[in-house]
């Protein structure tokens, strides 16, 4: 009965739900989707400095956003550790012996382990995979006003031109790292 | 109390993530190498559905909860090389880590400890940003 919390959700089941917390949040309190200013609140409330950028009432202005990320995480505890699928992810065939060519040859889990571990961030190619590019993800999604969240899903549902422009962006830039830098990295 | 709502939608967000794979590194993989229609589907239906309610939402005047009405104020469209820059810069990190910010957080909670470095690595990107933001053009 309580199958469909372990099993994995078609993208035609997961699409929607994503869909609708953008009238759901502006139903509830008039909120607009969007995870990474988290992140700039976080900064405003811990480090402000005299920098301009962190000046402003986080509390106020970000909060709930706060909130709503440490609901993601535990949502995250929910769905992929409480109840979390054993299986290996059904991979496309044609990923799978990608990556195997990239030297990858563990696939269970959501991240490939022979990357992201505490052992590696030593590595090279730990620092750049991990710190390199979450670094890249903080400075990016600010620089560009917002992420995938933000963008993708709000900001082109409100036939934003800003965010179909960003979107194309975060695509081009991962399309290089995908086809151009890996080859190089692994 | 009041805020107790957005934690609710946040572990729904959270769960849904997790439970359709969007946090994994391999899907994003299988995304940027088109081989799958997975993640396409679902950012892909997630934005209809959201098209498809932001057009009821002010076709309709709907108001919030409280009875004040429903303002989605717009991105800043004259500001362009802030979009393809910070952008690009974004896809970068996305392709790395595997993770946007939602899933970086999901992943974290899913008990892969070690996705607590690029959360960290994410807020240093976001001070320097912060700290450098008159000399970037945008």
């Amino acid at each position: 009965m309580f199958e469909w919390l372990i099993q994995p959700w078609p993208w035609y089941v997961a699409g929607p739900i994503i869909g609708l917390i953008i009238p759901l949040l502006l139903y509830l309190g008039n909120k607009q989707f969007g995870i990474s200013s988290s992140l700039r609140h976080t900064c405003a409330a811990c480090v402000p400095g005299n920098i301009a950028f962190f000046q402003y009432d986080w509390k106020s202005e970000g909060m709930w956003n706060l909130v709503f990320v440490l609901g993601v995480f535990l949502g995250g505890f929910l769905g992929g550790y409480v109840f979390q699928n054993p299986e290996p992810i059904a991979l496309s065939a044609a990923t799978i012996s990608d990556l195997q060519n990239l030297g990858l040859s563990d696939f269970s889990g959501f991240v490939p382990q022979e990357i992201f571990s505490w052992g590696k961030l030593g590595s090279a190619q730990g620092l750049v995979m991990m710190v390199l590019g979450g670094f890249l993800v903080g400075f990016g999604a600010r620089y560009a006003g917002g992420c995938t969240s933000g963008h993708a899903i709000s900001g082109i549902s409100n036939l934003q031109l800003a965010s179909l422009i960003a979107v194309t962006g975060f695509f081009v830039g991962g399309l290089v790292v995908t086809h151009l830098i890996f080859p190089l990295i692994f | 109390m009041s805020l107790l709502k957005y934690m609710l939608t946040g572990i729904l967000f959270g769960f849904v993530l997790t439970k359709a794979e969007v946090i994994s590194w391999f899907r994003i993989q299988e995304m940027f190498r088109f081989q799958d229609i997975h993640m396409y589907g679902v950012i892909g239906t997630a934005i209809l559905v959201g098209l498809i309610s932001i057009q009821i939402i002010k076709r309709l005047n709907l108001t919030d909860k409280d009875g004040n009405p429903i303002s989605i104020p717009p991105k800043d469209s004259s500001q362009k090389k802030r979009y393809i820059i910070g952008g690009t810069l974004f896809g970068f990190g996305w392709a790395f880590t595997g993770a946007c910010p939602g899933p970086l957080f999901a992943l974290l909670g899913s008990g892969i400890t070690v996705f607590l470095i690029p959360i960290l690595a994410a807020l240093a990107g976001t001070y320097t940003y912060g700290a450098l933001r008159e000399k970037l053009p945008h």
